[in-house]
């Protein structure tokens, strides 16, 4: 039952899309982060011009690093909510009707 | 006219105390009678919904020193206290896309669970939990350290009765509450600090009558351009990199966070749970950024860094500057909470590390039924209590800033490496998770004692042996490396085999505890 399982192409789909998703994700946090971090190291100035009255450019660029993470997980817990517990149950449903 | 009632216990404060305290000690009586076999006792039953984790997590997270500290950086510092607090938020994303649900759907307590699901047990156990201690002990002694210090400068209490209270106080709670009284001293406390620093952005903003521009224009009036731009904080990228990656992945490895994934029933609720999680610690942090430009402004630096030369005490003395005596009181308990309800989390976390892995997994070869188990977590629970007591007193007055930096190197370098390759690398053998935690608990340690914060810092070398400030960037490669090294070099058969049938637990949640 377990070997049928693993080699069915709805659990090879599932996984891949999981894995898929998780790397791709994560990638654009580890961007969004240590660009962040970069462009203080190498570009203060961009940081340091005005963006709206004494406000600068810096300041929504840190605030949005921080709302922007959170939108990510907001994204994966969505994705997975919608998509990924359907087809785990799917599977998981085809296994109890055998 | 004094200019603060800070440092005197006032009445307001001490009432606000003791109602938390009386709270806290209530729920623990009742939680003491739902905590009597180990899954209540580590992991509250799984009885702890997605929305309560969520504010857990953050209360777990969530330190005083974080708080006070942030808010002073960005009082002192401006901007640069903004770069220092991203830092510490963008580790959850990585708990939420890579960790969190296999966590949860694979291990029973601790993440030690994990790396040895299908390893040899008692070599790794060993391994995972030395790693986890040294983990929860750095970062104990920093708060407990801070917490005397915090104490102190709160309330005007003696350094060694504030450290005794707090630890007598996160002993009961664990000792008799277990997970559940901790869970809920953590919910508690993340109300009372998201809402304590909520009302602290209010009235700031009220005070500019809701306008940003006119807060920005008076704190750059009075401080020059310089304070809303990057400065100093960041010199030598390498440096930043390497900070960066011990806050981000070293989250993704603290055996405190982990280990509250266990508490929820399934793989979805932990998924919610960090994201939940995530939310609340990003608003906290861009209100505490808010926070610190308001005592810049309200409070001005002199007052700031005459009370505190690291600005620790900005956020109540604004409290004090906008809401009198009554908010500042609220305020002082308030991060008396956020205090235990880290170190709490801290103990049971360090007890389960002895008690499951150490005493039941490589003593008792994983042969102990439910009452001994339970007896020896609360043992080991009652013995860390007060080592971190005693600990904590006898680094009265040193500098212990950098331990909560290689608290996180550690748990960057030693526990997530094994973690992450054990859930993810077919390949990954008993031996190379073993190599990799010890190479990474190594360097992280050696190499932060010849960097610029021990060396020069504290044993006042002129020059550093090792040049970056925090080791996370060769201590995280390095255990990986090694990992992957010596992983090939010893083919584990039985691994690779159990690694394809544990997809299906990891990924379908089949056969979870």
């Amino acid at each position: 039952m377990k070997k049928e399982i693993l080699e069915s192409s709805e659990f090879k789909k599932l996984l891949k899309s999981k894995n898929s998703i998780s790397l791709i994700l994560t990638l654009l946090e580890l961007i969004l982060y240590f660009g962040f971090v970069l462009l203080i190291a190498y570009n203060k100035e961009f940081l340091s011009q005005k963006f709206y009255g004494p406000v600068t450019v810096g300041i929504p660029i840190g605030i949005g690093v921080i709302v922007l993470s959170w939108v990510l997980t907001g994204i994966y817990v969505l994705w997975s909510n919608k998509v990924y517990d359907e087809r785990v149950t799917k599977i998981k449903e085809k296994l109890g009707g055998e | 006219m004094k200019e603060t009632v800070l440092g005197e216990p006032t009445l307001t404060g001490i009432v606000f105390f003791l109602l938390f305290v009386s709270a806290t000690l209530y729920i623990t009586y009742w939680a003491a009678k739902r905590t009597r076999t180990t899954a209540e006792f580590y992991a509250a039953g799984r009885s702890i919904t997605g929305l309560q984790n969520g504010l857990a997590l953050a209360g777990d997270y969530m330190s005083a020193a974080s708080f006070l500290g942030i808010a002073g950086l960005v009082s002192l510092k401006g901007y640069d206290g903004l770069i220092y607090a991203v830092g510490w938020l963008v580790g959850w994303p990585i708990v939420t896309f890579l960790i969190a649900e296999p966590l949860r759907n694979l291990g029973k307590y601790t993440f030690a669970d994990v790396v040895a699901y299908r390893l040899k047990q008692r070599p790794i156990r060993t391994a995972a939990a030395t790693g986890a201690l040294i983990t929860v002990l750095l970062y104990l002694i920093a708060q407990m350290v801070g917490a005397g210090s915090l104490i102190k400068l709160m309330f005007g209490l003696p350094y060694e009765l504030a450290i005794i209270i707090v630890g007598c106080l996160m002993i009961a709670y664990v000792l008799f509450g277990g997970m559940l009284a901790t869970t809920w001293v953590q919910i508690i406390k993340a109300c009372l600090l998201l809402g304590g620093a909520t009302i602290l952005v209010f009235l700031t903003l009220y005070k500019f009558g809701f306008n940003y521009v006119a807060l920005f224009t008076d704190v750059t009036t009075k401080y020059g351009d310089k304070f809303v731009q990057p400065g100093g904080l960041i010199k030598n990228p390498i440096d930043a990199i390497s900070l960066g990656i011990a806050l981000m992945f070293g989250t993704a490895g603290l055996p405190h966070i982990l280990m509250r994934f266990y508490t929820v029933p399934d793989a979805k609720e932990a998924r919610k749970s960090v994201f939940y999680a995530t939310g609340f610690i990003g608003y906290f942090y861009i209100l505490t950024f808010i926070i610190g430009f308001g005592a810049a402004a309200l409070v001005g630096h002199e007052i700031i860094s005459k009370i505190d030369k690291g600005g620790n005490m900005a956020a109540p003395l604004l409290a004090e500057a906008l809401g009198g005596e009554i908010f500042l009181g609220f305020l002082a308990a308030v991060a008396f909470a956020t205090i235990l309800a880290v170190v709490a989390g801290l103990t049971l976390a360090g007890a389960s590390a002895v008690s499951h892995d150490i005493y039941v997994g490589v003593i008792k070869r994983g042969k102990a039924d439910e009452k001994q188990e339970v007896k020896a977590a609360k043992i080991s629970t009652l013995c860390l209590g007060l080592l971190a007591i005693i600990l904590g007193i006898i680094f009265k007055g040193q500098n212990v800033a950098f331990m909560v930096g290689l608290a996180f190197a550690v748990a960057a370098s030693a526990n997530f490496p094994a973690l992450f390759m054990s859930i993810f690398w077919k390949k990954f053998t008993t031996q190379g998770a073993i190599w990799s935690i010890y190479t990474g608990l190594f360097l992280s340690v050696i190499l932060i004692i010849l960097s610029p914060t021990v060396w020069v810092d504290i044993l006042k070398n002129a020059q550093p042996i090792f040049p970056l400030k925090n080791p996370g960037i060769v201590s995280f490669f390095g255990s990986f490396i090694v990992g992957i090294i010596v992983s090939l070099a010893t083919k584990e058969k039985e691994a690779e085999v159990k690694f394809e049938t544990e997809k299906i637990r990891s990924y379908l949640g089949i056969g979870a505890e």
